[in-house]
């Protein structure tokens, strides 16, 4: 169904204050519910080349996919919803693209990247990923973290080795322990959750969460929820103020009316017309 | 690369470098940095290194291991931080890397898989802009970095917004209205003003000082009686600020 109307979706990207160049991606596809967020790495531009190999792979697989199957139906094989199963599935085999092109040509070995991608439709939205990218919610007045970053840093607060608080002073901010063409298999975290009107749901690369504390953002996406392209803005331009020492890029999509899947034939055959 | 290093009495010993996965403190011979004195237990701490974090544990000694003074049972150590065990001080100091390519380049992220022997210094040292190694078999460049120099600076980690100090504190009076003549003082990063629907501007705080920009509704913010644009507007002390019929000075607290 096409969610146009339904969801607001606003990205920004900016290389930040000390980079020369983005090797972020971000893309989206209000229609289809997509949205998708990556942090490249590699010398020279193969940083670059990683993210924009995940973001358009996966973009132009799932906008294939989702015409095949419809995401909420459950997959008969593996008793995943279909939307679970496209983001595995497609996550693999961007995956698969860029080991390879890494593998085959010289200049981008070893290049990789973190991903996080979610997926909207029936109310509902499917989250996948991979590092140190993340994914916020603003509910009322309720801001979290929703993913879990694939960190040393995290493992190290998971297993009680160091205190969030004495994380912030940790050398160890930028190892991740999983990424995106690294090795020739990858296992997405891949999670669903309900939505609701109003919600505000943020993805962001690094540049972000480590320039400008939560709270911040958090207080920027309650008091520029309105205007989400000034919310988009701001936050790049607060980490930036913080001294942009990387990246910055900000996805934010709000949750404008319910979008129940149509479920029945009929309404399905009403979905046409919309 | 951190290192420790072993004092008494302000008299220097020895400089240790941290290269061990786990470095054991103690009286007994078998220990990596031996202290022979009565008041350190046999078996008496242990540093556990991983990458550029040490952590310092007490091994239950007699005396007990303080650090800047305190008792600890477990330590995450700090740049500049004590160990006292009995008499005997040990400074530990890790600076952090700083590469060749300069700043930009060491926060850059990397990959750590497991199975991989982990880089010594996350600091690549490879040619300016090359920038992000990856341990592991396709790494492209020499993994050792330089040692610090001591003239490097120590950095600055705390992403701490500096806005706080650079800017002098901006307040805002209402000039009309049922609530005229209130202030209000602008501490937070963003202050949204006006009537949520009807017209809403926001003043932000940033490290060049204060600005308006207008948020949502048909109308938009007047500033010195003239109406803004969608960009950002820099504030100066005694402009005279119109949001939904409402009309406020900004001013800078002395």
């Amino acid at each position: 169904m096409n969610l146009n109307g339904c969801i607001e979706v606003v990205g920004h990207s900016d290389p930040g204050m000390v980079r020369s160049h983005n090797e972020d991606s971000i893309a989206n596809d209000v229609k289809h519910g997509l949205v998708i967020l990556a942090d490249g790495m590699g010398g020279y531009n193969a940083g670059e080349v990683a993210s924009g190999m995940a973001t358009t792979v996966l973009m132009t697989e799932l906008q294939n996919a989702i015409g095949v199957h419809a995401p909420f139906d459950i997959d008969p094989d593996t008793g995943l919803t279909f939307a679970q199963r496209m983001l595995k599935d497609q996550i693999e085999k961007a995956n698969t693209s860029i080991y390879q092109a890494s593998q085959s040509q010289p200049q981008y070995a070893g290049m990789g990247t973190t991903l996080v991608a979610s997926m909207f439709y029936d109310n509902r939205m499917t989250v996948a990923h991979i590092g140190d990218s993340r994914l916020y919610l603003l509910r009322g007045a309720e801001f979290s973290q929703v993913t879990r970053d694939h960190s040393l840093l995290q493992e190290q607060i998971d297993s009680g080795m160091i205190t969030v608080e004495e994380a912030k002073h940790s050398q160890n901010k930028n190892l991740v322990t999983r990424a995106l063409g690294i090795d020739p298999v990858v296992e997405p975290e891949v999670h669903d959750y309900d939505t609701k009107v109003g919600d505000i749901y943020l993805l962001c690369s690094d540049g972000l969460s480590d320039m400008v504390p939560d709270d911040e953002i958090g207080l920027t996406l309650e008091t520029l929820g309105g205007n989400l392209t000034l919310a988009a803005q701001q936050l790049v331009q607060m980490a930036n103020d913080n001294g942009g020492r990387d990246n910055v890029s900000v996805l934010l999509i709000k949750i404008v009316k319910e979008y129940p899947a149509a479920r029945g034939i009929f309404s399905r055959f009403l979905g046409w017309f919309r | 690369m951190a290192k420790l290093i072993l004092s008494m009495d302000g008299l220097v010993l020895k400089e240790i470098t941290l290269t061990k996965e786990r470095t054991t403190i103690g009286r007994k011979p078998h220990n990596d940095i031996q202290i022979d004195n009565l008041a350190v237990s046999g078996e008496h701490a242990i540093i556990v290194t991983i990458l550029s974090d040490s952590f310092l544990e007490d091994l239950g000694s007699t005396n007990g291991t303080l650090v800047n003074g305190q008792p600890i049972k477990k330590h995450f150590l700090q740049n500049n931080d004590v160990v006292e065990l009995g008499k005997y001080k040990l400074k530990y100091l890790n600076e952090a890397p700083k590469a060749a390519g300069g700043a930009a380049d060491f926060e850059k992220t990397m990959v750590m898989r497991p199975g991989s022997a982990p880089p010594p210094r996350m600091a690549p040292a490879a040619p300016v802009g090359t920038g992000t190694v990856i341990p592991g078999a396709a790494a492209p460049a020499p993994m050792m970095a330089p040692i610090p120099s001591p003239a490097a600076a120590p950095a600055a980690f705390a992403p701490a917004p500096a806005a706080a100090g650079a800017v002098a504190q901006g307040a805002i009076q209402l000039l009309s209205g049922p609530n005229a003549g209130k202030e209000l003082v602008l501490t937070k990063a963003l202050t949204t003003l006006g009537k949520p629907g009807v017209q809403v501007a926001v003043i932000t705080r940033r490290p060049q000082g204060y600005f308006i920009t207008h948020v949502e509704g048909a109308t938009f913010p007047v500033v010195n009686g003239k109406p803004l644009d969608a960009q950002a507007h820099p504030l100066a002390d005694h402009d005279v600020v119109e949001i939904a019929g409402t009309k406020m000075e900004f001013f800078f607290k002395s």
